[in-house]
C-alpha cells in the first residue's frame, strides 16, 4: 500500500495538472489541503488544472472530500478544474455532493456576541420567572378546584406517590438522621465535657433536631431523591409527548401529573420530619449512653424537658415549606424540560440545585421570622 | 476499512437464526444471504420481529440460536474485539435517527472520524462537509438535532452512518414518520448512495413504495408463524408468489 500524494506539475504545453497517486483511504495519512492549495495559488498564470489519476490506487470518500473542497476553492479563485480524468465512481460521488450543495441553502445558526448573550440570558431569566409564576398560579387554581371537587386527580397515582415519598424514603431518612444525631452529640460533647455538663447533650441534640435539623436533613434527602425523580419523570414525559397527549385530550397536566406529586410530598414531608427527629434523638441517645456513660432515664427526662412544643411546631412549619419547595421545583423543572436527552439531565440538575438553594433561603427567612415573633 | 473497489460476493450470511428476548422466541430458523452492492429489504407487518432481527445482525441482541456471518467471520462466535472490528465496517441509521442531542450536526458526523481515524481537524471538516453535501444538508453544520425537521434528522443520521465509508449500511425504518415527499427523497438518496459509495444496504421497512423503489431483494417475515415465508425480488414476488399473506401485503391499496 503506497502513501497518498498530490503534486502540481507543469506540462510541456505550459498547462498545469494535479497528479493524484497512492492509496487515498480515510484511515491513512493524507496530504494537507492547505499545502496543495498554496502551491496552486503561488502560480501566477494558472487558470486551468487537469486532474491526473493514472497512478491512483485504492480510494474512498477521503479523496472525494479533498476534491470537493478543491473544487469549491478553485471556483472561488476563478480557476477551472478539469475533472474528466477522474474515475467514474468518484465523479458520481462529487456530482451528488455538488447537487446537495444547492438543494437547500440555509443560513447557519448565528453565533451570538457577548452583549447579545447577556441580553439573551436576561430575557431568558425573565421568561423563566414568568413561567414560574404561571406555574404557581395554575397550581393554586388546580388545588382550589380540587377542594371544590372539580379537579381530575387520579387517586391511585396520588397513593403511589405517597408510598414513594413516604415509606420508600424511610431507610435513607433513618440512616442520615441517626448519623446527624450522632454527629451533633459528638460535637456538643466535646465542648460540654470541659464543664462536666455532658447531660446537656440531650438538650442540644433534641432542640437542634426537632427545631430545624430534622426538617433540613429530610428536605435535602427528598430533593435529591424525590425532587430529582419528579423532574426526570415529567421531563421524559415531555420528551415522549405524553404531556401533549394530555393537553390535546383536554386533561390538565397540572391536575393529572403535578397535583398528586405536590400533595403527596407536602403530606409526607412533616411525617418524615417527625420520624427524622426521632431517629436523630436516638442517635444522640446512643452516643450519650454508650460513649459518655449518661443515665438512660435521665437522658430521656432531659430531652422531654428541653424540647418544648414550640420547637416542634417550628420544625413542622419548616417541613411543610420544604415539602412545597422540593415538589414544586421538581415538577416545574420537569414540565419545562427541553425535548431531548440532555434536557432531561439539565432539568434534573436544576430541580435539585433550585430546591436546595430555596431550602437554605427559606430556613433563613423562617429563622428570622421566629426571632421576630419570639417563638 | 473498506476500499470502494472490491470484488462482488456475499457480505452477510444468516444461518438458521432464531431471535428473541430471554425466553420468548420472536423469529425462528431464518436463513438468507445478502449479495454485495444490493439493497436488501427485510419486510413484514408490525410486530413481526423485523427490528429484533436487525438488532441481532448488528450485534445489539444475542441470538437464541443460529449464526450471522460477515464474510467468513461468525459474528457471535468471535471475541468482543473482533466483533467491534466488524461493527466498524458498517453504519446504522436507527428508527429515530438517534443523533446525539448535545452535539451539532457537524459534531455528530465528525465524532466517528475523530474516534477512529488519524485525520487532522481540518481534514475531518472536509470529510464531514462532503458527507453532509451528499445527503443534502450543507449549511446545517451548526444546527442541533432538535432544530431541524424529522426528514433532515434522518438524512443527518445517514451522513453519520456513512462517515467512515462503511461496507454495509443498515437502515431501520428510514421512511417511518416522514411525509410522502420526504420519504421518496430518502429513497432516492439511498439509491444514489448505494450507487456512488458502492455500499450494501440492509433496510427494515413496511413502506410499500420504498420496497418497490429501492429493494433489489426482499425477505418477508410473518408474525403468526414466526418465520420467513418468502424471499426474492419484490416485483417478481408480486407477480409469482402464491402466498396470500405476501400478496395482500405487497398489493397497494387506494381508496
Amino acid at each position: 500500500m503506497s502513501q497518498a500524494k498530490i503534486d502540481l506539475a507543469q506540462q510541456e504545453d505550459s498547462s498545469f495538472s494535479l497528479l493524484i497517486s497512492g492509496d487515498w483511504l480515510i484511515t491513512k495519512k493524507l496530504p494537507s489541503f492547505e499545502d496543495t492549495f498554496l502551491k496552486i495559488q503561488s502560480q501566477p498564470h494558472l487558470s486551468n488544472i487537469a486532474l491526473d489519476c493514472s497512478r491512483l490506487g485504492a480510494w474512498d470518500s477521503s479523496l472525494a472530500a479533498f476534491l470537493f473542497r478543491l473544487s469549491k476553492e478553485c471556483q472561488r479563485s476563478g480557476i477551472r478544474l478539469v475533472s474528466s480524468g477522474l474515475p467514474e465512481g468518484l465523479l458520481k460521488l462529487l456530482r451528488l455532493a455538488e447537487s446537495g450543495m444547492h438543494r437547500e441553502k440555509v443560513k447557519s445558526a448565528a453565533r451570538l456576541s457577548i452583549i447579545e448573550s447577556l441580553g439573551n440570558a436576561v430575557y431568558l431569566a425573565a421568561r423563566e420567572l414568568k413561567a414560574f409564576l404561571d406555574f404557581l398560579g395554575e397550581l393554586t387554581v388546580s388545588f382550589w378546584q380540587l377542594l371544590k371537587g372539580k379537579a381530575f386527580m387520579p387517586k391511585q397515582d396520588f397513593w403511589i406517590k405517597v408510598q414513594f415519598c413516604g415509606l420508600e424514603a424511610l431507610p435513607l431518612v433513618s440512616l442520615i438522621s441517626f448519623l446527624v444525631g450522632v454527629i451533633l452529640a459528638f460535637v456538643a460533647a466535646m465542648q460540654l465535657l470541659l464543664f462536666g455538663a455532658q447531660i446537656f447533650i440531650a438538650d442540644i441534640v433534641g432542640i437542634a433536631m426537632v427545631r430545624v435539623m430534622g426538617a433540613i436533613m429530610t428536605a435535602i434527602i427528598m430533593s435529591g431523591r424525590t425532587g430529582a425523580s419528579f423532574a426526570a419523570e415529567l421531563g421524559l414525559m415531555q420528551v415522549n409527548e405524553e404531556i401533549d397527549a394530555l393537553k390535546t385530550m383536554g386533561i390538565s397536566a397540572m391536575q393529572f401529573l403535578v397535583l398528586p406529586r405536590v400533595l403527596a410530598l407536602v403530606v409526607m414531608m412533616p411525617l418524615l420530619t417527625l420520624y427524622s427527629n426521632l431517629m436523630g434523638i436516638l442517635g444522640g441517645y446512643v452516643v450519650g449512653i454508650l460513649m459518655f456513660g449518661l443515665n438512660p432515664v435521665e437522658y430521656f427526662t432531659r430531652t422531654q424537658q428541653a424540647v418544648a412544643l414550640n420547637n416542634l411546631w417550628v420544625g413542622i412549619v419548616h417541613s411543610f415549606v420544604f415539602g412545597l419547595i422540593v415538589a414544586i421545583s421538581g415538577c416545574f423543572k420537569g414540565m419545562r424540560c427541553e425535548r431531548n436527552a440532555a434536557g432531561v439531565g439539565k432539568a434534573t440538575t436544576q430541580a435539585v440545585v433550585f430546591a436546595i438553594t430555596s431550602i437554605v433561603i427559606a430556613t433563613a427567612i423562617i429563622t428570622y421570622l421566629c426571632h421576630l415573633l419570639k417563638v | 476499512m473498506v476500499t470502494l473497489n472490491e470484488d462482488k460476493n456475499t457480505v452477510i450470511r444468516v444461518k438458521d437464526l432464531s431471535v428473541g428476548y430471554q425466553d420468548s422466541v420472536i423469529l425462528h430458523d431464518i436463513s438468507f444471504e445478502v449479495p454485495k452492492g444490493e439493497v436488501f429489504v427485510i419486510m413484514g407487518g408490525s410486530g413481526c420481529g423485523k427490528t429484533t432481527l436487525l438488532k441481532t445482525i448488528i450485534g445489539l441482541i444475542a441470538p437464541v440460536k443460529g449464526k450471522v456471518f460477515f464474510g467468513k467471520n461468525d459474528f457471535w462466535g468471535i471475541g468482543p474485539e473482533e466483533q467491534i472490528g466488524i461493527m466498524r465496517t458498517f453504519g446504522v441509521l436507527y428508527q429515530g435517527a438517534a443523533l446525539w442531542s448535545s452535539l451539532t450536526i457537524e459534531e455528530n458526523v465528525a465524532l466517528p472520524l475523530q474516534m477512529f481515524t488519524n485525520l487532522s481537524s481540518q481534514q475531518i471538516k472536509e470529510v464531514v462537509s462532503l458527507k453532509l453535501a451528499l445527503v443534502g444538508l450543507s449549511g446545517f453544520e451548526d444546527f442541533y438535532p432538535e432544530q431541524i425537521s424529522g426528514g433532515m434528522r434522518k438524512r443527518a443520521g445517514i451522513a453519520r452512518a456513512i462517515a467512515l465509508d462503511p461496507k454495509i449500511l443498515f437502515l431501520d425504518e428510514p421512511t417511518a414518520g416522514l411525509d410522502p415527499l420526504n420519504a421518496r427523497m430518502l429513497d432516492d438518496l439511498v439509491r444514489q448512495l448505494t450507487d456512488v459509495l458502492r455500499v450494501t444496504v440492509i433496510m427494515v421497512t413496511h413502506d410499500l413504495e420504498s420496497i418497490f423503489a429501492v429493494g433489489d431483494e426482499v425477505i418477508f417475515l410473518d408474525a403468526e408463524t414466526k418465520t420467513m415465508i418468502a424471499s426474492g425480488n419484490p416485483k417478481e414476488l408480486l407477480r409469482n408468489c402464491k402466498d396470500s399473506r405476501v400478496i395482500n401485503f405487497l398489493t397497494p391499496r387506494r381508496s
